[in-house]
């Protein structure tokens, strides 16, 4: 017995971490379903769920509840093994790709040679699940939905590639580990040297994860309900896992390669030094104080007990701060995790706020537009990088020339008139 | 029985098992399933011959790229319904003599050469770091190539949007 | 350590199982997946060797490789859409004239 726990001393770790971070995604994709319909509710002026736990917080119970008791259909003539599998393949290269982000810099995840290029290549396997689950469908509006946000993914992952090559001519490394510590090394994150990257690779994340504002292979007004549109309960619910753990993936990337990771913003200077120790405070111990305010407010005695429950465990989080040791183990993962969830909202912010995309619009902005910049960009950051070896030029001079350059390619292009067929 | 040797047999095993399925597969669809799962036992085993930057080319460009055109043509032009016909053609058993004659050949020609194939095997960071000796070989020493490979790729492009638009 | 003349063998027995693929399929789509069978085949060989002589020269081979495969698709599958919109089939069997 001994001699098999020996055995695999060396995999408990490892294993430790795919389980919380398994079950952390598991989180914040229910989580998310809560946020995204109250902040929507709150940019649309109203209230959102309110009466299912105290302002709807047991709202992702009830959802997931629901997707699970549900009949699970599947439609005649549809092909059997591949529609029940399809969204398998979403869920699995949604996940899959988290093996390599490393959390904080201490993280055990393995550091890959070409960390972002598997990333970016196990990600873009879930295109399967979406041609496979429109077809098997055995239906025209899945079918439809599918090879469009076929066509829309594999449009813009062009883009999203040549977004991520600008920051590799700065990184100097594929490594994700190496991109982050790159960043701390020349004490300024990508994201104010190569701006424009940012921008492309953030709208492309968009495209990428079928987000606002272009949803159209899903929304509801377009093709019924696209790709997903025959399926139900538990199935569905592996699409909008997939979907979400897709944009919390996209949200990490864009955290490792242009906001620095896991650092404090100012990491240099020594004077904020306070912050990495106040923020967390800060944060937890508002959500305590709001939590034992809603108590005294509280509806029904199951919402008050479930308000004492959350300020017991914000309660709790504050002060395990004040524990010895804790705050270094978990900083790093903070400020990550706080990033992430700042783009997560910015995710949601735009759904609310932005119109969308007819088709051919969306395929010209990827093809004639973004996949261009993107092009111009990497030129001009190697021609600026080139620039920035002279003497009286330093890394920031010479990429922001470069970065001047690309901004007057974008303005043209965008400024360019478009006459429309009249047919 | 390491796990490095496992991992060979277990890839090895997946690509055969996969691919005699593509070949098999009466629904052009079920074909290109097997043949995603081949092509991703194939990245396994170039992990597993320290060629990581090719595994990751392989997944983005082959599985991400070409396959995912072999699926959209099937799809879109909805050749899986056209085609619930007769697999195999006439020469069903003729080529597959031939081939199997083929793979005798090539094994008797492999089995005998052993001896000149066990040359010291290299340390196994020799090819590290992967991509930084590929970038070097590529743009130093095949820089003719490379441009050639990107006009072939250029008139590739040209020629399929040409041959696939609608008069 | 793996032997070089393994990952020969399986080089092999995909490069046949590709063969057998464009010999006897009817269905042209099939024939152009069984090629790309035939191309991977080589990739593994390919890389074998670069291993074993530690040189990454038989992985720019490969990267050339891959990028013929992929164009070669593009273009197959162009001629594949064309042939379908005016002759309804993809049978290699009734696509048997040089002009019609």
């Amino acid at each position: 017995m001994t001699q098999v726990l020996e055995a695999l001393r060396p995999y408990l770790l490892p294993a430790a971490r795919v389980v919380i971070a398994f079950l952390g995604l598991s989180l914040i994709a229910a989580a998310m379903i809560w946020i995204e319909r109250k902040v929507l509710a709150h940019l649309q002026v109203r209230l959102g769920p309110m009466r299912v736990g105290p302002h709807g917080l047991l709202q992702p119970i009830a959802d997931v509840v629901k997707l699970l008791l549900k009949e699970d259909i599947v439609p005649a003539g549809a092909d059997r093994f591949i529609f029940l599998y399809a969204p398998v393949i979403s869920v699995v290269a949604a996940f899959t790709p988290f093996a390599l982000v490393p959390f904080a810099s201490n993280d055990i995840a393995p550091d890959v040679n070409v960390g972002i290029l598997l990333l970016i290549g196990i990600s873009s396997l879930g295109i399967f699940g979406i041609i496979l689950g429109g077809w098997a469908s055995n239906s025209h509006y899945p079918l439809l939905g599918a090879l469009r946000s076929t066509a829309q993914l594999v449009s813009y992952e062009v883009a999203l590639g040549f977004a991520i090559v600008s920051v590799l001519l700065l990184s100097n490394t594929l490594s994700l580990r190496g991109i982050v510590e790159k960043q701390a090394e020349l004490g300024i994150w990508f994201v104010f040297l190569q701006p424009v990257a940012f921008f492309i690779l953030f709208v492309a994340s968009l495209a990428e994860t079928n987000r606002n504002p272009f949803d159209l292979p899903e929304a509801e007004s377009e093709l019924v309900a696209g790709f997903h549109t025959e399926y139900s309960g538990f199935r569905f619910s592996l699409f909008f896992m997939a979907e979400y753990t897709a944009m919390a993936l996209a949200s990490c990337v864009a955290t490792m390669l242009f906001l620095g990771g896991w650092q404090r913003p100012f990491a240099s200077i020594r004077a904020l030094d306070f912050l990495d120790f106040g923020l967390p405070l800060l944060i937890f111990g508002l959500a305590t104080v709001w939590f034992v305010k809603e108590i005294f407010h509280a509806v029904s005695p199951t919402h008050r007990a479930v308000l004492v429950v959350f300020a017991g465990l914000a309660a709790g989080l504050t002060g395990s701060l004040f524990v010895p040791g804790v705050m270094e183990a978990i900083g790093g993962v903070f400020w990550f995790l706080l990033k992430v969830f700042a783009f997560l909202f910015v995710f949601i912010w735009f759904r609310g706020t932005f119109p969308r995309y007819r088709f051919d619009q969306l395929m010209r902005l990827g093809w004639h537009f973004m996949i261009p910049v993107a092009i111009a960009n990497v030129i001009f950051c190697a021609l600026g990088l080139i620039l920035a070896q002279r003497p009286g030029w330093n890394l920031e001079g010479g990429v922001w020339a470069g970065n001047a350059a690309t901004l007057l390619v974008a303005i043209l292009l965008a400024g360019r008139r478009r006459y429309e067929r009249v047919v | 029985m390491t796990f490095y040797q496992a991992s060979f047999y277990f890839f090895a095993a997946v690509a055969v098992a996969s691919a005699l399925l593509v070949v098999t597969r009466r629904n052009p669809v079920h074909s290109a399933i097997s043949l995603i799962v081949t092509l991703l036992s194939v990245a396994g085993l170039y992990l597993q011959l320290q060629a990581e930057f090719l595994a990751a080319v392989q997944i983005i460009l082959y599985i991400g790229g070409v396959m995912v055109l072999f699926l959209f043509v099937i799809l879109l032009v909805r050749l899986e319904v056209t085609v619930r016909q007769e697999p195999f053609n006439r020469q069903l058993w003729i080529a597959g003599f031939a081939a199997l004659v083929l793979l005798a050949e090539l094994g008797v020609a492999f089995y005998l050469a052993r001896g000149g194939f066990s040359l010291p095997a290299a340390p196994p960071t020799a090819l590290q770091p992967n991509t930084e000796l590929i970038g070097r070989t590529l743009y130093q020493n095949y820089l003719l190539p490379f441009e050639i490979a990107s006009l072939l790729l250029l008139v590739a492009m040209m020629g399929a949007v040409i041959m696939a638009k609608q008069r | 350590m793996v032997p070089t003349s393994h990952y020969l063998f399986l080089s092999a027995a995909l490069f046949t199982i590709g063969v057998i693929g464009v010999l006897t399929r009817r269905n042209l789509i099939v024939v152009l997946m069984s090629i790309e069978l035939i191309f991977n085949a080589v990739n593994i060989n390919l890389i074998a060797f670069a291993r074993q002589l530690a040189s990454v020269d038989g992985h720019v081979f490969a990267i050339f490789v891959i990028t013929d495969a992929a164009a070669e698709a593009a273009v197959g599958l162009g001629i594949l859409i064309a042939f379908f919109r005016n002759r309804e089939t993809i049978n290699a069997d009734e696509i048997d004239l040089l002009k019609w």
